[in-house]
């Protein structure tokens, strides 16, 4: 698992198109090919970004106050400090230890280990947002892309291709599904694994699989709904807004609500309705989001999203003594000597939690209960709470390495190539050695492993109105909302004492109606 | 049978028998429609349910708007003044003499189309089983608007859902037995065939002494 080949050619594919047109695809009023400066040659990512920041001038200084460049959050709702550099998922588990290989997806150049320095300027990474095509960051390279041809890992016989850095350079643009994807569509190590609602089908999406971008539609980027300001991007996963019961926003109203909310476009009564139904869609927006209706399942673009991923049966080699992967019927990896065994989901209807807006993690410092799952997070909210609605998630099943003594999540170090990784090695006691170390975390030697369980919240590839989830996938006996409590759904929901009584009562009227009818009957033939 | 023997008394007038069968039909959709809304079965799918139900409760509250009208301008709501006399000669006759060949007790008129029972039965739906059923209905249908009015402060849905339940069994026991109930007149079909052609024929022990026809 070192590059993603569709992504490489999905790229050089897109750069040859700009080539092809013969001018920058971005509207706007500067041709950035016309600039003397950009013409290059550069050795170096951060040669380009010292280009960008003589006219950008203040580019990095706002880049650098955001998420995308620390990897790291402290929570407000919550006081949790948070952050991709510190969290722990059911995936690929943690990021430190292996940020040679991790940090592809950092904005920044050079983040291999606690050493980076955040403060340098040049190292921000103008290019992996802004380019158009023709450039990406292989993992392995600490954010880097090649500079030239390089085998990665070494003697493998992988060759990473060059970028034209020149090129990339001339034909920046605004960001793009494309260039947010490159990351959002592939964490948890490939396309699709993590989110469920993100993948790579969201490049080129019909209507059917997402109304906003469509390029027959709408063609929204990522940035129309999650818009920036001084390059910090509203919308995060950590720290949502569940419930938005607000007419459509004004302009200028952006500063005080999250402009990727729906209702920040739609407002919260977006339904028109005949008399004969009295507003009863828009009533349901006081208890469900958006999303439960208008996203019937995920993973519909034909990429397969990971449903479950359970490490300890990792380490599994050949009689050779080498690592292997085995495919299911649809050509996905079920199981992997590196990684362990996978289940994997297409157009997965989605569970529905209470949820308003507050997640909880459990971090490296929290004690577990490794006799029951753990929720790696916990969406926070119950039908009492008026910021609170129902909302579709993702709910992921994991089975990774704990610490027996401590009670702690481990973060076991995997992917950067030498003597303590386990997809090198294929020894879990030296790669949670070193992973404890590289996140400072204690280890006492003896470990297992522990379920654990991660939701996603359900917001991307929202379908046409007429692929909504019907009524009665939910209005029904066995319907969708099945469990989630708190609300009284018609057709699912009553009293089965009043039903036994009504029934029993309706019933006893007609056996006695019939009874009589039956004596009168009788006597009169007689 | 004899013509001297039967009167004909003119007894349900065109706009009444027009009330009667469409609410009727009304009603009937109301129950099929609305059990499937409860969940009790799938028939036409929750949403085309939720639709017809609302559509024939709102039809069923413009009829009822005519009906009003013609009760109070031509008298007919005295129909429905309760009284408790006969009513145990009535619960006799539908307990025992019913079996045994007896005369019916209760003499119909045009005044008084009605038999104590049926009175009670009607005036107790109009006062009991009807207002359940349209306050927790109409309730329902406007759940949107609890909470601009405030009203979400005390309502919940389950409740009002519960009871508009609870009064649509009584309206399914209330037509078990009204159904049957028009078999009992002198032949079997006689009370359905005076509500079709608005023409009671009455056997001639029941018209004596009658008021006029």
């Amino acid at each position: 698992m070192s590059i993603h080949l569709p992504r490489v050619i999905l790229q050089i594919g897109a750069s040859l198109l700009v080539a092809l047109a013969g001018h920058s695809a971005v509207g706007g009023t500067a041709d950035h090919s016309k600039f003397d400066e950009l013409e290059g040659p550069f050795a170096s990512g951060e040669e380009v970004t010292k280009v960008c920041l003589k006219c950008h001038t203040e580019a990095a200084r706002q880049v650098m106050a955001t998420r995308h460049w620390v990897w790291e959050y402290v929570n407000p709702d919550t006081g949790q400090k948070l952050g991709k550099k510190t969290m722990v998922n059911s995936f690929c588990i943690g990021d430190r230890s292996n940020e040679a290989f991790c940090q592809a997806c950092h904005i920044g150049y050079g983040w291999k280990d606690a050493s980076f320095d955040f403060k340098a300027p040049d190292k921000v990474d103008c290019l992996a947002c802004h380019n158009t095509g023709g450039y990406t960051k292989p993992h392995g390279l600490a954010g880097h892309p090649a500079y030239e041809r390089t085998e990665y890992p070494p003697k493998s016989g992988k060759f990473l291709e060059p970028v034209d850095l020149a090129s990339v350079a001339q034909h920046v643009g605004a960001t793009s599904r494309e260039t947010c994807g490159a990351c959002h569509y592939y964490g948890g190590g490939g396309d699709g694994v993590k989110h469920g609602d993100l993948d790579s089908s969201l490049n080129k999406p019909s209507r059917k699989l997402d109304v906003h971008m469509a390029e027959d539609g709408a063609n929204f980027s990522c940035s129309t709904c999650h818009r920036s300001d001084e390059h910090a991007l509203a919308g995060s996963r950590i720290q949502m807004t569940a419930a938005d019961p607000h007419g459509p926003a004004l302009r200028g109203a952006e500063g005080v609500r999250n402009p990727s909310t729906c209702q920040s476009c739609h407002g919260d009564k977006p339904h028109r309705e005949s008399w004969l139904h009295a507003e009863r869609l828009n009533a349901h927006t006081d208890k469900l989001a958006c999303q439960t209706c208008h996203i019937p399942e995920f993973a519909r673009g034909g990429v397969a999203t990971k449903m479950s991923w359970d490490w300890s049966t990792a380490g599994r080699l050949t009689p050779e003594g080498k690592p292997f992967q085995e495919k299911d019927a649809h050509g996905h990896v079920v199981y992997d000597s590196k990684k362990g065994s996978f289940t994997l989901g297409e157009n997965v209807a989605p569970d529905y939690v209470w949820f308003n807006g507050k997640v909880t993690y459990t971090l490296q410092s929290d004690k577990i209960d490794p006799t029951k799952p753990v929720a790696i997070n916990a969406f926070h909210g119950g039908p009492d709470d008026p910021n609170a609605r129902i909302w579709p998630v993702k709910r992921f099943r994991g089975n990774q390495p704990y610490d027996v003594e401590h009670k702690t999540l481990l973060v076991p170090h995997t992917a950067v190539p030498d003597d303590s990784a386990y997809w090198y090695n294929f020894d879990w006691a030296k790669a949670l050695a070193a992973g404890a170390q590289a996140t400072g975390a204690p280890f006492s030697g003896k470990f297992d492993f522990v379920r654990s369980e991660m939701l996603w919240p359900i917001t991307h590839m929202v379908a046409p109105k007429a692929q909504a989830v019907r009524c009665s996938q939910c209005h029904s006996a066995e319907g969708r909302l099945k469990g989630v409590g708190g609300v009284y759904v018609p057709g699912q929901s009553g009293s089965p004492i009043l039903d036994r009584i009504g029934w029993l009562a309706a019933l006893a009227t007609l056996v006695a109606v019939l009874a009589h009818g039956a004596v009168r009957i009788f006597l009169s033939r007689k | 049978m004899a013509q001297t023997d039967t009167q004909r008394i003119y007894v349900f007038k065109r706009y009444e028998r027009f009330w009667h069968w469409s609410q009727a039909a009304l009603i009937f959709v109301l129950l099929i429609t609305g059990f499937e809304i409860h969940g009790s079965f799938d028939n036409f799918g929750f949403r085309r349910a939720v639709g017809l139900h609302t559509l024939a409760a709102w039809t069923l509250v413009v009829l009822w708007a005519f009906t009003v009208f013609w009760h109070f301008t031509t008298g007919e709501w005295r129909q429905y003044t309760p009284t408790l006399k006969k009513v145990d000669a009535m619960i006799r006759y539908y307990a025992w003499g019913i079996f045994t060949g007896a005369p019916h007790p209760y003499r119909k008129t045009v005044q008084r189309k009605h038999n104590p029972l049926q009175r009670l039965a009607y005036l107790g739906l109009l006062t009991v089983v009807s207002p359940l059923i349209w306050g927790s209905g109409l309730l329902y249908l406007f759940y949107a608007y609890w909470k601009p009015s405030g009203l979400d402060r005390f309502l919940s849905l389950e409740a009002v859902a519960t009871i508009h339940t609870a009064a649509a069994f009584m309206m399914l026991v209330f037509i078990i037995a009204h159904v049957y109930l028009t078999t009992t007149g002198h032949t079997p079909f006689a009370h359905i065939k005076s509500m079709i052609t608005g023409w009671e024929e009455l056997e001639h022990s029941e018209t004596e002494g009658r008021k006029g026809a």
